[in-house]
Order: structure tokens, then C-alpha cells, then sequence
């Protein structure tokens, strides 16, 4: 089997709904969603307007599931997709939107926009009109387990360096316990103190928790690729996992997309409500917070900001708890513009990130995040996600903007005071 | 024949001060400058001191002779003064005294002795059916004795609303395809004076404006004079300070009806009509269909008798909306039978569905 | 065909077929696009107050806040709002109007005085020439305009701007520009449930959709 437009248009079909078709009709092309959108707003090119970015969706709706619009077709009045075009709007689907979601927010009549792209993508994989980066991380999220190609070798042994260095036990596969933690592959590789601080987390407020040899990987590259059924398989293995070690709570890392995947797509995906709950690590350390268990001393002096992953914030409904947590460690910390709900993406959410082609645009699209930080000039940024950490750093990079990049959760586990001290 | 108009007039007691009045008025009752006034004055009182009179030649086709009963009752000049002193009104059914042979002589002398010059004045539109046999006079169709009639006039004037555009013959279904003089006629000046009847004054008006100047008023695009049908009814009433601000009187007898409210409710079509009703009145100025209570019928508008209602406003619907409910069941079924076409495509799709696997990505 | 007639068929056979086409086009049209249906989301729901489908209707004709969006397209905001508010106005509060709505329905309420209606018609005649304007001279707007969008536009002007000029005498006598005024509204009743002015029609499930979604994960949109 391989992939056919015949099969790309069938999802297509098989994907409308209501709310898609209610969405369709209500637009009056007043385009104030490009005014929404940083690939917009940034490059000024009208091409980058979100409605403009599922126009397939659009007509094959029209000339599927509407009488006038089967007439047209019938007549040659309107033309149906073909494989070019797709392919031509690969672009504008994957490379110029990460699934941030602030067109949704302001389109006047109400349409949510994310959740059409999110739509497309399904045909777009399925026809094989996805981008080449994404197809990777997830073939090797499907072969290897992480889109990174991080195994459970590779795993162990960021345990064993994280138990040496913080003298806290990593336990893995641990019937019972109450938390199932994943990490995403950025972590495993890139920031394995996030392991350490969710140790220390846990040591402090007396929970019992586990990492999962079968499915320590969260970000489900299927999510980003837009395909429900690889994006069921990934999210399959965490139902599996949590529901054998029996826990009552699975924690998403610090990844954007790999918390909506899980908490949101995830029951939907396998057709059935979860037998457990799904929490960000944020909203965890929240609880932990509120509830006493999560005792700090010491405070950051240097300036700080934060910057909220749109998965996490706008389409996670994750807002107020990162900012007590940065009160309770910061003595300045200031939000900069436009922070919180209505943030600005980073520009590499939604498997952008690992589009080579897209680099350009998305250091162009960079300029906003830019504007925002120079309005509030931090000596450090502070955000939630690895992939908005990994991008965030590269465009400051870009722009010769030093402004060192930490995770919210390590910061609190800094301020934690070692065990017995 | 008399002498002067001027001296006949005396000898009925009218002064020349009140004749020179009357001129006045009517001059700028056509908004005229009062130069006309004189000039209309000198004109009919020196009329018979000309070789003659102007011969009127009126032609009756299907009509109800209101027309006739409504230009007897004008009051200044009055039928008598006209028709004795100031025009020489030589074919006439109603009024003349002669009938039969005698009438048919008479018409043809007028018309062989005026050639070219005599005003022909009708009333009733003109039955095309059955080859006009629906309306003959000493055995000839009204269409044919227009046609001929109307060769040596000067003028032509379409007196009343079924001269001017069809009446009420020409009323839905029209069963003697009855037409007006303007649809028969296409080589001679015209003049529409449209109403059912037309207004006395406004029709001894226009005849005036001719014999004084030779020629026909200023008309609008429906061949009516501008004086009299230049402005509509709505915007002359008196009662127009109710329509804006809302006050209209439900039936004929309510609160609001003996208050003298607007009757716009009741079907008044004063805004889509042009006459002189609401400044001129009737009756020498006693009173007019609105001040009486009843709302304008429209009748110096073409086909005001199929207007959707006399009793019916403007801004209702002229037939009922039976076609809503209808509509609405049709609507639902058409969408209904999309709605099942759809689904059986969306379960088709869902069927067919190929899980992806990694493989399926590539093309 | 004379004036009369003219006026008399577009008040009695052209609004039955327009009346008939548009009510068979609105019931057809919200059948085909709302039966498609939606999967019931099997997700654990956030609960929080003011974030839900109902509050998205009616939250979202008022801009996003802080977001900047009314300075970056001002007249999609302040143009939109003055001529859709004009026009409820006219059609709404002009007596005539009511008349109209009075005889089909049977339901009426007071009107506002005519000459402040005038006003507000030539405010949305002014407002939708800007409108247009801005629909030409901006970018994304020109970039995404079809056929559509200037025809609904011309479809929905025309009726403001005959009927003013019908209640001010001007440009055609009384009884002609009337005519004409109904007939460009039966004009926009026949295209109104097959162009993207059903948007009046499905904004409402539109945002109740978007609302609830996110409502669902807690975030008020």
C-alpha cells in the first residue's frame, strides 16, 4: 500500500462534520485571521491568511456534501482536487502553521480554524503530501518508539546518570503508583535534568510514581503529521501502559502538541474514555502547590519571562498555574506582552520544527517573538515545552539575542532543598 | 354667435375684475407667471371676436361618462360658459341636443371644416377584441373612428383614466382587450388627464392652456401636465404629519379614524399617486376622498384597478403569502435528502477507510 | 410593463417567490450543513465558568480582548459593527418597515422617527462604500475577495441605497424607485441562503462550536 490521493480525498470525506461544514459556510473572508497569525503578520504575505490555508478542505467539502456544489462539479463549474495542488499546499499547511490556534480566537463568526488544518492534514498524509521532516519523526516514532529514535537503552541510561547525580531512585514499571511520567524525546536527549527535577519533585511531596519501559515516549508525532490513525497507535501505547501498571495518573512532559494529543485527542482516538487521568506537569506541580507538598527556598533575582506554549496555554486550558509557580521562585519575573492566553507561538509547534524547508520562514515569523521580548528585555526566558525551547533558542541565536532558555519544571526543582538538608 | 366673451360675461354679472381673477388663478394654479394670466384672459375674452370658435370634437368610447358628468360640474368656467362663449363644442353624445343622422352630419361638417385644427377630446379606452365590435357608434368600432377622427386634429386630449392608460376595461382579464388612445394613436400630440373621473377644474385647466397658447402644457413621462399630477398625493396630504409620526387609523370607525389619522392602514396608495386631489379638492374645493375618511384609490395611475387592493397598504403583500409554508416543507425535504446522501457518503468514506501505516506516508 | 404594474408584481408574484425560495433555501441549507453531526467528545471535560458554546455566541461579536486585533483592522471592526447595526436599525425600526413585517407576521413594535432612520442609512451607505474601499485596498481582503464576495456586497447595498433614495425622491419618480427598492431586496432574499451572507444563519452554530470545544478544555473563547 502506499499513499493515493484516492485515499487522501476518502479521509477527507470521512473527516467532515457539523462543526466543519457550519465553519465552511460562515465565512465572510473579512481576513482578521491573518491578523491573528505570525506567518502573517510577520512576512505581510496574504497567502499565509488561515482560511486561506485550507481552501482544499473547503472545496471538497463544497463538492461532496453540498447539492449546489455537486452541481457545479458536475458541470465543470468546479474543479476537483488534484495531487498538485496538495502537494502546492504543503506549505501552507505544515510549514507556515503550528496549530497555535489564534485564528480560532478571533475569527469573528466564530470559525475554528485549528481544528480544520488540523482536519486537512488527514488527507494531506494520507495522499503523501506531508513534509518530508514530519513523515521522519514519524516513521521513527512508529519503528523506534521516539521521534527522535531514542530507545529504551538509550532511556536507561539517562535513569542511571539521573539516580547518580541526584541520589534519587528512578523507578520503572511500577504497578500501583500513582503517576505514569513521560518525557519527550527533547528531554531523554537534550534536557535530562527534567528527569532529576521530577524526582525531586516527587521525593518532597511523598508521591509514588513510575516511567513506563513500553511507552515512555509523549510526543506523538502522528498528532503533528495529522494522521488519526498513526497518532491512535502512538497514543495506544500509553493507554496500554498506563491501564497494565494500573496508575491513576499519566503526566505529560513539557511538550506542547504531546499534551493535546494525550489529554484531548487521546479518548477520541481509541473510542472509549480514559480509565485514567492525564495531567501537564504544570498543572501537577499547580496541584502540588495549592495543596502545600511543594516546599521552596531561595528565589531567581535576574529578570525573567515567561513564554506559554500554546498547547499548553490557549489550547490546553493550562494558564494561571505557571505563573503562580514562577511567583513562588521569582522575585522578578515580568510577563511580557500579549503573554498568557493570547500568546504569540514560537513558531515551531505542530512539527514545524523538524521541517527543514520551513526554516526560513519560521526565523522570519520569529521577528514577533522578538518584539515581544525586546519590549520586556529579560535576562533569562522561562517557558514549558522542549520543542518551544529547542526553537526559541535557535532564534535567539538567529537574532543575536542572548537570553539563556530554562524549563519551568527543572527551575522549581532547583529551589527544592536536597533531601536531609 | 355672441360678441365678446368679456361682454357675455357682464351680462351674467361676472365684472371683469373677476374674470381677470379667475384667470389669475388658474394661470397659477398651473404655475404659470401671471403674464399668462393676462394672456389667457385676453385670448378667451377676445376668442369669438376671431373668425370662430375653436371646434371641441369629443369622442365617447367605453367609457361610464363620468368623465362628462365630472367636466359638467366645473365651476369656473362652468360647462355653459365654456361651451356658449368660449369653445364651439360641435360632437358631443351627452350634451348635444341632436342625435342619430343629425349627430353623424354634424361630426363629419366639424371635421371637413376644421381640418387640421380641432381638438379631439376623448373619454373610455378602446376595445381591440373581436376587431373592435365590442364598442361601435352608428356602426363603426371605436378604433376605426379614433383612427380617422384623429387625422385632422391637433391635439388629442385623453380625458379621464381609461382615455389615458386602459381603465377600468382593461382591468384583469381585460376580456375586450381594451387599450388607450396613446397605444392607438402614435402621430399626434397627446395629453393624458388621467382619474377616474379627472378633477373638473384640472380638466377645463388643460383646455384653457390650449386655447390661449395653442399647444399642450408641460406633461411628465406618462403624458400627464405637470401642474396637476406633478406632485403625489403623500406629499400634498394634509394628514402626513400622522403617517410620520405613526398614527394611522385601523378600520373606518376606530379612535383613530374620527381623529382624522393617516388611512395608510386602510390602503391609501396617496404615495404612489399624482393628481391634484390634496390641493384642488372637488367640489369647488369642498372636500376630497381622504378628507371624507377613505383612502386614495390611485386612480390617475395606469392599472391602479389591479394595484393588489384598494383596501390593502402598500407595505402589505399584494397577494397573501401562500407559497411560505410550502416552502418551508420543500426546504426541509431537500435538506433532509442531502442529509441522508451525505451520511451514506461519509459511511461509504469511513468504510473504505485503509488504516495508515508508515508506509502509506510516501506516494 | 408600466410603473404600476411593475410595482404591483414585485409586491405581490416576486415576494411570494422570493419569500418562498428563501424560507425552502434557509431550511434546505441548515438541514445540509448541520446534519453532518458531531462525534461526542469522549475526553475528560475542564470545567470553567464562562467558558462554554452559549458564551462563545455571544461573547465573540465584541472583539478578542488585549489582543490588538481592532488597531490592526479598523474598519473590519468599526465598519463592520456601524453598517450591520445600520442596517438592523433600518429594517427593524422604519416604520414602513414594521408595516411590512406587521402584514406577513403579524407581530409589530414602535419604529424610530423617520428622519433619524435617514441618518442612519446614509452612516451605512458611508460605512459599506468604506468597507468595500477597504475590501480592495488590503491586502489578505483583495488576496481572498472572489466573485462572491463584491456581488454579496452589491446585493446587500443595493436595497440601503434604493431605499433611501425612494424616501428622499430622488433619482427616479416615487413609485418606480419603490418598485425597484422591493426588487432588490427579493434580489438578496433569493441569493441570501446560497452565499456566504448565510453566515447570518450559521455564525450562531459557528461559535457555538468553537465555544464549546475549547470550553471544553476549559479555555473561554
Amino acid at each position: 500500500m502506499s499513499a493515493t490521493m484516492e485515499k487522501g480525498v476518502r479521509v477527507l470525506k470521512e473527516v467532515m462534520d457539523a462543526p466543519i461544514a457550519s465553519y465552511l459556510n460562515s465565512c465572510v473572508h473579512c481576513g482578521l485571521c491573518a491578523e491573528a497569525c505570525l506567518f502573517y503578520t510577520e512576512t505581510g504575505d496574504p497567502k499565509y491568511t488561515p482560511i486561506h490555508k485550507i481552501e482544499p478542505l473547503r472545496r471538497l467539502y463544497s463538492q461532496e456534501y453540498t447539492l449546489l456544489g455537486r452541481l457545479m462539479k458536475m458541470v465543470g463549474l468546479s474543479k476537483p482536487l488534484t495531487d498538485a495542488e496538495l502537494a502546492e499546499w504543503q506549505e501552507l499547511v505544515y510549514n507556515s502553521c503550528t496549530l497555535c490556534g489564534r485564528c480560532s480566537v478571533v475569527c469573528p463568526v466564530g470559525n475554528d480554524i485549528v481544528y480544520m488544518v488540523r482536519k486537512l492534514r488527514e488527507g494531506m498524509s494520507a495522499s503523501g503530501n506531508a513534509p518530508d521532516g514530519i513523515k521522519g519523526a514519524a516513521n521513527r516514532t512508529v519503528t523506534i518508539g521516539s521521534p527522535m529514535g531514542v530507545k529504551l537503552p538509550a532511556v536507561k541510561a539517562q535513569m542511571k546518570h539521573v539516580e547518580d547525580d541526584y541520589g534519587i531512585p528512578i523507578p520503572m514499571d511500577q504497578e500501583g503508583a500513582e503517576y505514569m511520567v513521560m518525557l519527550s524525546s527533547m528531554e531523554i536527549i537534550n534536557f535530562p535534568e527534567y528527569l532529576g527535577a521530577i524526582a525531586k519533585i516527587m521525593q518532597q511531596a511523598g508521591k509514588t510514581w513510575t516511567l513506563c519501559s513500553t511507552a515512555f515516549e509523549a510526543t506523538n508525532a502522528g498528532m503533528q503529521i495529522g494522521n488519526s490513525d498513526l497518532a491512535r497507535l502512538i497514543v495506544s501505547r500509553i493507554v496500554d501502559g498506563a491501564e497494565r501498571l494500573k496508575v491513576k495518573t499519566v503526566i505529560s512532559p513539557e511538550c506542547g502538541h504531546a499534551y493535546t494529543a494525550l489529554r484531548w485527542e487521546g479518548a477520541n482516538l481509541i473510542g472509549r474514555p480514559f480509565t485514567f487521568q492525564v495531567k501537564h506537569i504544570i498543572e501537577v506541580l499547580g496541584e502540588f502547590q495549592k495543596a502545600g507538598l511543594l516546599k521552596t527556598e531561595g528565589f531567581e533575582t535576574d529578570r525573567l519571562t515567561f513564554h506559554d506554549p500554546c498547547q499548553l496555554a490557549r489550547r490546553g486550558g493550562v494558564i494561571q498555574q505557571q505563573r503562580d509557580l514562577m511567583n513562588q521562585v521569582a522575585k522578578n519575573f515580568v510577563e511580557m506582552p500579549d503573554a498568557g492566553f493570547i500568546n504569540w507561538c514560537c513558531g515551531g509547534g505542530g512539527g514545524a520544527s523538524a521541517i527543514e524547508e520551513g526554516e526560513e520562514l519560521r526565523i522570519e515569523a520569529f521577528k514577533k517573538k522578538k518584539s515581544q521580548l525586546d519590549a520586556v528585555k529579560p535576562d533569562r526566558l522561562v517557558t514549558a515545552c522542549a520543542n518551544c525551547r529547542i526553537v526559541l533558542e535557535e532564534g535567539l541565536e538567529h537574532y543575536q539575542m542572548d537570553i539563556p532558555v530554562v524549563g519551568l519544571t527543572e527551575m522549581i526543582a532547583e529551589h527544592i532543598p536536597e533531601k536531609g538538608a | 354667435m355672441q360678441g365678446p366673451l368679456i361682454d357675455t360675461l357682464a351680462r351674467q354679472g361676472v365684472t371683469r375684475r373677476t374674470f381677470f381673477k379667475y384667470c389669475a388663478t388658474l394661470a397659477s394654479l398651473m404655475a404659470l407667471p401671471p403674464s399668462a394670466g393676462r394672456a389667457m384672459a385676453e385670448a378667451m375674452a377676445a376668442a369669438p371676436a376671431a373668425a370662430k370658435r375653436p371646434s371641441v370634437i369629443w369622442l365617447p368610447f367605453q367609457e361610464c361618462t363620468g368623465c362628462t358628468e365630472s367636466i359638467t360640474r366645473s365651476h369656473s368656467p362652468t360647462i355653459e360658459g365654456l361651451i356658449f362663449d368660449a369653445i364651439s363644442l360641435d360632437y358631443q353624445e351627452t350634451l348635444m341636443a341632436a342625435a342619430g343622422h343629425q349627430a353623424e352630419e354634424a361630426l363629419h361638417k366639424a371635421m371637413k371644416d376644421n381640418e387640421g385644427k380641432y381638438l379631439l377630446v376623448v373619454d373610455g379606452s378602446v376595445p381591440l377584441g373581436l376587431d373592435g365590435a365590442y364598442s361601435c357608434i352608428a356602426g363603426k368600432s371605436n378604433l376605426e373612428a379614433l383612427k380617422e377622427v384623429a387625422k385632422g386634429a391637433a391635439a388629442i386630449v385623453a380625458m379621464g383614466s381609461c382615455a389615458a392608460f386602459g381603465g377600468i376595461p382593461k382591468a384583469k382579464p381585460n376580456p375586450t382587450n381594451a387599450v388607450s388612445v396613446s397605444d392607438v394613436i402614435k402621430d399626434k400630440p397627446i395629453i393624458n388627464i388621467p382619474g377616474c373621473p379627472p378633477i373638473p377644474v384640472v380638466m377645463t385647466g388643460v383646455l384653457a392652456h390650449f386655447l390661449t397658447f395653442g399647444s399642450l402644457p408641460e406633461m411628465d413621462k406618462l403624458g400627464r401636465p405637470k401642474a396637476f399630477y406633478g406632485e403625489t398625493i403623500h406629499d400634498r396630504c394634509y394628514r402626513r404629519p400622522f403617517y410620520d409620526q405613526g398614527k394611522f387609523a385601523k378600520t373606518f370607525d376606530d379612535e383613530g379614524a374620527r381623529k382624522g389619522w393617516c388611512l395608510f392602514e386602510l390602503g391609501c396608495k396617496g404615495p404612489v399617486t399624482y393628481n391634484a386631489c390634496a390641493t384642488v379638492k372637488w367640489n369647488g374645493g369642498t372636500s376630497w376622498p381622504v378628507e371624507s375618511g377613505h383612502g386614495c384609490l390611485g386612480c390617475s395611475e395606469p392599472d391602479f384597478w389591479d394595484g393588489g387592493g384598494f383596501y390593502k397598504a402598500l407595505s402589505m403583500p399584494a397577494n397573501p403569502l401562500k407559497m411560505a409554508s410550502a416552502a418551508v416543507a420543500a426546504g426541509a425535504v431537500a435538506g433532509v435528502a442531502v442529509s441522508f446522501a451525505n451520511r451514506a457518503k461519509k459511511s461509504a468514506a469511513k468504510a473504505g477507510h485503509e488504516t495508515t501505516t508508515l508506509a502509506d506516508l510516501e506516494k | 410593463m408600466n410603473e404600476m404594474q411593475f410595482l404591483t408584481w414585485v409586491r405581490g408574484t416576486g415576494l411570494n417567490i422570493a419569500v418562498g425560495i428563501f424560507l425552502l433555501g434557509v431550511l434546505w441549507r441548515l438541514i445540509e450543513i448541520y446534519s453532518l453531526g458531531r462525534k461526542k467528545d469522549l475526553s475528560a471535560p475542564r470545567q470553567v465558568a464562562g467558558a462554554s458554546g452559549w458564551n462563545t455566541m455571544f461573547r465573540r461579536s465584541l472583539p478578542p480582548k488585549d489582543m490588538g486585533m481592532v488597531k490592526r483592522s479598523p474598519v473590519s471592526y468599526i465598519g463592520g459593527y456601524t453598517f450591520h447595526i445600520g442596517l438592523a436599525i433600518i429594517v427593524f425600526l422604519f416604520a414602513p418597515h414594521i408595516k411590512t413585517i406587521q402584514g406577513l407576521t403579524g407581530l409589530s413594535w414602535p419604529g424610530l422617527p423617520s428622519q433619524f432612520v435617514d441618518l442612519v442609512a446614509v452612516v451605512t451607505i458611508a460605512a459599506m462604500v468604506v468597507v468595500l474601499v477597504d475590501r480592495i485596498n488590503k491586502p489578505v481582503k483583495r488576496y481572498l475577495s472572489t466573485f462572491e464576495d463584491w456581488f454579496t456586497w452589491l446585493v446587500t447595498f443595493l436595497p440601503v441605497l434604493t431605499g433611501w433614495l425612494a424616501v428622499r425622491h430622488l433619482l427616479l419618480p416615487y413609485t418606480t424607485m419603490l418598485a425597484i427598492h422591493i426588487l432588490t431586496v427579493e434580489i438578496l432574499l433569493v441569493v441570501l441562503p446560497f452565499t456566504k451572507l448565510f453566515h447570518a444563519f450559521t455564525l450562531w452554530g459557528s461559535r457555538y462550536y468553537n465555544g464549546a470545544v475549547n470550553g471544553h478544555k476549559g479555555v473561554a473563547v
